[in-house]
């Protein structure tokens, strides 16, 4: 969902990305400041808020016992959920999430369930009846731009600091979330031949094309989406891929692993 | 994906559970122009998926607002009726109808001349009659040549398929179980040039797994691409000799 950009801004950025440069002098795979404050909701069973650059979302991660899914009826169950409010940005619009938010969603969710990040088999309380259900859900609080990235950051933040509200349920003494793996989501934008990784708000605006590629902490790859309606080589998605993969690493031991 | 096959082995002897070899796709029979009242229309087996695609317009925005000045917008709704799979789906769209429509949408838009039909919308139907892994591509590969058929200009036809992962070994077109049981899933959608207008994937793949699996699903996109060409072929030659004995 790309705002409106003016043709001189536009103008300005095209001809930076020739020169190889960007507005705010960061090199093309480069991902903006990135900051992570956990446990800032205390009703909430693991929180986070990520700023991604400006960008910034608060995720939420909430549990309570449940049925299990039929085909799965030993193990937790893990819910999505975000929400595009419209204090974000002048692009979301009250109501019903539409797709741009159920694809936000759903891609975050593939990185969590695909990575096995959350032991979902440690979270069945009663095998058939009663299992943890983990809600997690992403608010976007400031839309500058890539957060796709800044939600899945912020999903697996929370995540790791959720404690199973075990006790509130009469189920025993609360423990940690088992977690088993930190899945990481890369996006890169192209335009004019050139890849840039987490876009900004007008850099998104001038891309008609995204691929976000999740990787696990051994380095292989969970997910990859493509959004948006221009296309893309070959090369580009092996480069994208292999970019996204390493720059994970530096940021999963610098901001989640202990 | 599960990742959890429940003991069963996918591939004997480079042979798999329904004798396909690894790099094999399932039967795929394509019908153009099945539905009367349509511009455009397609039905599609893919083995055992089951998809029916039509297109309407060029025609009149509604609602109004949503009509762009310089070009058309185009449409797509995924659409899975109730029957289609095991266990009866509450009919309606849901996140995953969403997902796939806004995919597949983006997939094919890439080659469709929009300039040439401002403030007017393309809409393309898809009906998944019935499912058996794989039905975002098979709708594409029908909305693709029922867009052809329908007379939308396009600057070429859109193909799709998809690849995956069982027993760790990289397959094409991956049928129910072993989209089911397997460790990875690859759709893609590409034009006759080359260029990938969709890929997703989800599972569990190395970087060298991710390649070959991508290289796969172009060899099969190729292959799909064919028989979408022959079934348009075929349907406009018929019909020009049914025009010249009259």
């Amino acid at each position: 969902m790309s705002s409106v950009i003016s043709e001189i801004r536009k103008d300005y950025l095209y001809n930076l990305m020739l020169r190889g440069q960007r507005a705010d002098g960061r090199a093309f795979d480069q991902p903006r400041e990135i900051s992570i404050k956990t446990g800032v909701i205390r009703k909430a069973e693991g929180s986070a808020l990520v700023t991604l650059g400006d960008t910034q979302v608060m995720v939420g991660v909430k549990m309570q016992p449940g049925e299990p899914f039929p085909d799965s009826l030993d193990r937790g169950v893990i819910v999505t959920n975000a929400e595009l409010v419209p204090l974000a940005s002048p692009m979301f619009e009250p109501g019903p999430p539409n797709e741009f938010g159920i694809e936000l969603a759903r891609v975050v969710d593939r990185g969590v369930r695909e990575s096995g990040a959350v032991d979902l088999a440690g979270l069945c309380i009663t095998p058939g009846e009663k299992v943890w259900i983990v809600f997690i859900d992403i608010h976007i609080l400031d839309d500058c731009g890539n957060i796709m990235d800044a939600s899945s950051l912020g999903a697996i933040a929370a995540l790791l600091t959720t404690t199973v509200p075990a006790k509130k349920f009469g189920l025993g003494e609360d423990y940690p979330l088992p977690i088993k793996d930190i899945p990481i989501a890369m996006t890169a934008v192209e335009f004019g031949g050139v890849v840039m990784f987490d876009a900004d708000v007008d850099e998104e605006a001038m891309a008609d094309t995204k691929l976000t590629v999740i990787s696990r902490a051994d380095g292989t790859i969970c997910g990859v989406q493509k959004s948006g309606t221009g296309v893309l080589s070959q090369e580009q998605i092996y480069r994208i891929v292999d970019i996204a993969c390493e720059n994970a690493k530096g940021i999963r031991e610098k901001f989640l692993e202990v | 994906m599960q990742g959890n096959n429940g003991n069963i082995t996918f591939i004997r002897d480079g042979v798999r559970l329904d004798g396909r070899r690894v790099d094999e796709l399932r039967p795929i029979k394509i019908e153009v122009g099945v539905l009367s009242r349509a511009d455009g229309s397609c039905y599609m087996e893919m083995g055992d998926n089951k998809v029916v695609a039509a297109v309407y317009g060029p025609r009149e925005v509604h609602p109004r607002h949503l009509q762009e000045v310089s070009r058309a917008i185009v449409r797509y709704r995924y659409n899975m009726a109730s029957f289609s799979v095991e266990e009866r789906r509450r009919p309606g769209p849901d996140r995953r109808s969403y997902e796939l429509s806004k995919v597949s949408r983006e997939a094919l838009e890439p080659v469709i001349l929009t300039s040439y039909f401002p403030r007017s919308v393309i809409d393309i139907f898809v009906e998944v009659l019935q499912a058996d892994a794989g039905t975002r591509t098979a709708g594409i590969n029908a909305a693709s040549v029922a867009l052809a058929d329908a007379g939308i200009p396009m600057k070429g036809l859109i193909t799709s398929c998809a690849a995956g992962k069982v027993d760790g070994q990289v397959v094409l077109d991956p049928m129910k179980e072993e989209d089911n049981f397997g460790q990875a899933d690859l759709p893609i959608a590409i034009t006759p040039w080359g260029d990938i207008t969709l890929i997703q994937m989800d599972g569990d793949l190395s970087r060298d797994e991710f390649r070959q699996a991508v290289e796969l699903a172009r060899i099969g996109c190729g292959k799909i691409y064919e028989i979408q060409r022959k079934a348009l072929l075929d349907r406009y030659c018929q019909m020009e000799s049914a025009a010249q004995e009259a």
